[in-house]
C-alpha cells in the first residue's frame, strides 16, 4: 500500500520536474562568471587549474565552511560511537602471507601517490580532498592487510589539527597585510606551470590534504573498535 | 557515442533498482558502488575530471568500505 | 533521436534521484534507507555537472604553458560539486554511527518495530 501511494505521488513529482527540465537546454553556456573565471583565472591567482583556483581563491570560504562540516561529522561519529566498557583484547586472526606482504609493500606507494595529488593540486586534476581520500584508502589497506595494527590516534589528532589551523592562519594574515578580505592571496605568483607558483594555493591544499587523510582514517578507525 | 553514453545510463539505472531489490545488505552495498563508479565515468564524459576523481575514491572506495562495517557490526539480512 | 541525444544525462541524473527517493520512502531496513540517501546524493551531483557543460567544450585546465582559453566548460559547478561529495560522505559517517547505536539499544533495524516500542 505505502508503495503503492509513494510511487503515484514520485510519479506525479517526476512528470512536473520533466515539464520545468525541458526548458534547460544541454550545452549551451548558461552563466558569465564561468568565463569570467576562465580568461582572468590565470593571471589573478597563477594557477593552471581553473577549478583549483575557484575552489581555494575565488570561494575559499566555502571551503572553509565544507572542513567545518567534515570535522563536526568526525566529533559527533567519535561521541556517537563511544563506549565506556574497556575493550577486550581477543585473539586477532592474521592476514595470510601474501595478503600481509602485500599490505606492507603497497602501503608507503600509495601514501606517496596521495601526497604527489595533494602537491600537485594547481597543475593537474586533483588536490587536497581527493589525494586526502586516497591517503586514507592507504589507511584502510592497512587495517585489511595487517590485522592487529592500529593508527595512533595522537598522531593522527596532531596532523588534524595542524592541516586545520594551518588554513586559518593563511587566511587570516590575508587579512591583515594587503587586500582587506579573507584568503587574500599575499604570496608571489611565480609562473605559470611550475611547482611553486599561485601564491598561497599549494599550502593550504597541502594543509586540506592532510587534514581530509587524517579524518577519514580516524572515521574508519572509530568505526573498526570492537565493542559490546 | 551517444550509444555508449546512453548505455552507461540504462547501467546505472539497472544497478539503482538492484541496490534497491536485495535482501542481502552486502549486495546492495556493492550495487550502490557500481552506481558510484559509472557515474564517475559520466563525470569524465562531461569534462570534469577533478570531480571524477574525487567521485571514484571517496563515493566508490570509501563510503563502500564505512558501509560494509557497518552492516558488520549490525544485522547482515534484511527482513 | 534528438531529444534522447541532448537529454541522456538529465534522464540518468533524475533517474538516480526518483530512484534513491522511492528507496528511502518505501523500505524498512534502516540501512537500506542510508543506500537510498548515497544513490540520492549521486544523482543530484551528476544533474548539477550536466547543468555546467558545454558542447564541444574541454576540462577547464590549461595544461601547455602558452595554451590559449578555447571553448571550456563552466568550472563553478564542478567546484560546488566537490565540496557536495565531501560533505556527503561526511553525513553518511554521521548516519551509519546512529544506526549502529540505534541496533545496540533496540535489538532490530526494522523502523516500525522501533516506532511501536515505548522506551
Amino acid at each position: 500500500m505505502r508503495s503503492i501511494i509513494s510511487f503515484i505521488l514520485l510519479l506525479i513529482i517526476a512528470w512536473g520536474v520533466a515539464l520545468s527540465v525541458e526548458k534547460i537546454p544541454f550545452g549551451e553556456s548558461k552563466t558569465r562568471i564561468g568565463d569570467y573565471y576562465i580568461e582572468r583565472g590565470r593571471e589573478e591567482t597563477g594557477a593552471s587549474n581553473i577549478v583549483t583556483s575557484v575552489v581555494v581563491n575565488y570561494r575559499g570560504f566555502d571551503t572553509l565552511g565544507e572542513v567545518t562540516v567534515l570535522f563536526v561529522a568526525v566529533i559527533g561519529l567519535s561521541a556517537v560511537l563511544a563506549t565506556r566498557r574497556k575493550q577486550k583484547k581477543g585473539a586477532v586472526e592474521p592476514a595470510s602471507l601474501v595478503l600481509y606482504t602485500g599490505c606492507r609493500f603497497l602501503f608507503p606507494l600509495i601514501l606517496l601517490f596521495g601526497a604527489y595529488i595533494f602537491i600537485h593540486g594547481h597543475l593537474t586534476p586533483g588536490g587536497g580532498f581527493q589525494g586526502g581520500a586516497i591517503v586514507a584508502s592507504a589507511f584502510l589497506l592497512v587495517y585489511m592487510g595487517c590485522r592487529g595494527r592500529r593508527i595512533s590516534r595522537t598522531r593522527s589528532k596532531v596532523v588534524e589539527s595542524f592541516g586545520g589551523l594551518v588554513f586559518l592562519v593563511v587566511g587570516l594574515i590575508g587579512l591583515t597585510l594587503g587586500g582587506h578580505y579573507f584568503l587574500f592571496n599575499f604570496l608571489p605568483k611565480g609562473e605559470i606551470n611550475t611547482l611553486f607558483s599561485a601564491g598561497f594555493i599549494p599550502i593550504i591544499y597541502i594543509a586540506i590534504g592532510c587534514k581530509v587523510g587524517s579524518e577519514l582514517g580516524g572515521i574508519i578507525d572509530r568505526l573498526l573498535e570492537d565493542s559490546e | 557515442m551517444i550509444l555508449i553514453v546512453g548505455l552507461l545510463v540504462l547501467l546505472m539505472l539497472v544497478a539503482a533498482i538492484a541496490a534497491l531489490l536485495f535482501k542481502d545488505l552486502i549486495n546492495a552495498v556493492i550495487a550502490s558502488c557500481m552506481v558510484s563508479l559509472i557515474a564517475a565515468i559520466l563525470f569524465y564524459f562531461l569534462q570534469a575530471p577533478d570531480v571524477a576523481m574525487a567521485e571514484a575514491s571517496i563515493g566508490a572506495a570509501l563510503v563502500s568500505a564505512i558501509f560494509i562495517i557497518a552492516i558488520r557490526r549490525t544485522k547482515r539480512y534484511e527482513e | 533521436m534528438n531529444f534522447l541525444q541532448s537529454y541522456v544525462y538529465y534522464i540518468g541524473a533524475f533517474g538516480l534521484i526518483f530512484m534513491g527517493l522511492f528507496t528511502m520512502l518505501v523500505k524498512r531496513n534502516l540501512l537500506k534507507v542510508i543506500i537510498g540517501l548515497s544513490i540520492l546524493e549521486t544523482g543530484v551531483n551528476l544533474f548539477l555537472i550536466s547543468v555546467g557543460y558545454i558542447s564541444k567544450g574541454t576540462a577547464p585546465i590549461f595544461s601547455k604553458a602558452g595554451m590559449e582559453a578555447e571553448r571550456m566548460v563552466d568550472p563553478v559547478p564542478q567546484a560546488l560539486v566537490l565540496t557536495a561529495i565531501v560533505i556527503g560522505v561526511a553525513v553518511l559517517a554521521l548516519a551509519l554511527s546512529l544506526a549502529i547505536r540505534l541496533y545496540h539499544h533496540y535489538g532490530v533495524l526494522d523502523l516500525r518495530k522501533i516506532k511501536e516500542q515505548r522506551w
